[in-house]
């Protein structure tokens, strides 16, 4: 199971080093977001509950690009059939794709978090950004999991494009709200700003929850 | 065969109904703050009740086609969704109509039951379109019980995520039945009663519906042959449609079958 994960994980790595289809693409929609947001609101800067809002629809619709991606090759150019040639458990493919997912969101963020700092938000970041990891780590993890059973879902379907993100978007509610509300009082620059406890802790558990679902549900929707 | 209890349960579901209705009008007393506009928490509420419930039996009804295989599993989650969704739509208009009357708003985000009602129904919106973008019947089937059982996930999860997130504004008028009046009580559970006794009705209807037609398609086939039946051709649907050999055995006669 680990050996095929990793060999999967590095083939899905190596295209997309080679291609750079999702992440360039993902990180530059983030960034020209903002831009729009400054503008839509008409503010030069932001913090607290409407910066933390910011943040997390512009990471979520970014997101989004690379779920409607993520197994678009594997359907057109005969991924899933070598996949299902070969004598290995169906499962490493989901955990392999929330992994690339998982890795997309973090370079994403590496790109995003500093542009939101530097284009939109009022306070400086500086202390808060071990909190906003902790939080951006918890979420991230949702959106993988729930981000992979999805695109597995809409990619074999004729509207792939549209139903990844309907069916996605009312999944993904819960963590905007464990999500936002955990950050907003990190983008106050307050010097003792730390995330709820019960926000992460709802985080994590719709985390695990999902995980499970995933997991339990993922092998149907390989088998043909 | 598959219509058989269908008259017993309409004709109980109309005298529960009927029942309901004269307990609402007649028995329960007018609740001192609201007045005659609280009468509408007899519909919304049993409504919204069974519209959830609805969503979970689909997604157990999913359970089991996963591990049978078979496509009448399939169907009954299908008409459990279906119906659900057009109960939430009626608790949605309901529920806004209560709220305009008794906070001055037809959307209020502070209510945390209404706000997670309308994201599970954003979600099950999705049911008909996933399914109606794949053309081949067994992967539809399949990858909507994915999708079922999911969303029924779902809805618990929601609820609790939602409700965490609001402070509550307005005294929670009326969560369970403990804090009510005796009168009051009796009124709520009967028209919870009827109003699952019709969606029950309901589900048995289209299941009947979709079994005859399927039955019928079946019979023509054996009567004019494959090609005059193919002549007709199928619309491409989002509703489930079950093999002609799940509806009459292979060695029975059209005349017995009927």
């Amino acid at each position: 199971m680990r050996s095929t994960v990793a060999a999967l994980l590095r083939k899905e790595l190596l295209v997309e080093l080679r291609t750079l289809e999702s992440v360039p693409g993902m990180s530059l929609f983030a960034v020209t977001t903002f831009v729009v947001f400054h503008f839509a609101l008409n503010r030069s800067t932001v913090e607290g509950d409407l910066g933390a809002g910011i943040l997390w629809v512009t990471l979520l619709f970014a997101a989004i690009l690379g779920i409607n991606r993520l197994f678009v090759a594997d359907a057109e150019e005969g991924g899933f059939d070598g996949f299902l040639l070969a004598p290995v458990e169906r499962t490493a493919m989901l955990v392999a794709k929330a992994l690339t997912l998982l890795a997309y969101l973090v370079v994403l963020e590496l790109v995003a978090i500093p542009a939101f700092a530097l284009l939109l938000l009022g306070p400086p970041l500086g202390h808060a950004l071990p909190g906003l990891i902790g939080v951006l780590a918890l979420g991230d993890l949702g959106v993988a999991v729930i981000g992979t059973l999805v695109a597995a879902l809409a990619v074999r379907t004729r509207a792939r494009d549209l139903l990844g993100p309907l069916l996605g978007l009312p999944l993904f509610v819960p963590i905007v709200i464990g999500g936002a509300r955990a950050t907003s009082p990190l983008l106050t620059g307050a010097h003792n700003a730390a995330p709820a406890a019960r926000w992460l802790l709802t985080l994590g558990l719709y985390d695990l929850v999902f995980g499970l679902i995933a997991y339990a549900l993922f092998d149907f929707l390989l088998e043909d | 065969m598959y219509g058989k209890s269908l008259r017993a349960l309409s004709i109980s579901t109309v005298v529960a109904m009927a029942l309901a209705l004269s307990l609402v009008f007649f028995y329960a007393p007018l609740e001192a703050e609201q007045g005659f506009l609280q009468k509408i928490f007899y519909v919304h509420v049993p409504l919204s009740i069974v519209a959830l419930c609805g969503f979970v039996i689909g997604a157990l009804l999913a359970i089991q086609h996963l591990r049978t295989r078979d496509p009448r599993w399939d169907m009954r989650s299908y008409v459990a969704i279906h119906m659900s969704l057009i109960f939430a739509v009626g608790a949605l208009i309901t529920g806004s109509i209560w709220a305009k009357g008794s906070w001055g708003h037809w959307w209020v985000w502070n209510e945390p039951t209404l706000v997670s009602f309308l994201i599970v129904f954003l979600l099950y919106a999705t049911y008909q379109p996933l399914r109606f973008a794949i053309e081949d019947p067994e992967r539809q089937a399949r990858y909507a019980s994915v999708f079922a059982i999911t969303a029924g996930a779902f809805v618990p999860l929601n609820f609790i995520a939602v409700r965490l997130s609001t402070a509550y504004v307005h005294p929670r008028v009326l969560g369970s039945t403990s804090n009510l009046p005796a009168p009051m009580a009796l009124t709520f559970v009967v028209s919870l009663l009827a109003m699952a006794l019709l969606y029950a009705t309901l589900c048995k209807y289209e299941l009947t519906a979709k079994h005859t037609r399927a039955q019928v398609r079946a019979l023509r086939r054996r009567l004019l042959g494959d090609a005059e039946e193919a002549r007709g051709g199928r619309a491409r649907s989002a509703a489930p449609s079950l093999p002609p050999s799940a509806t009459i055995g292979p060695r029975t006669s059209p005349r017995t079958a009927l």
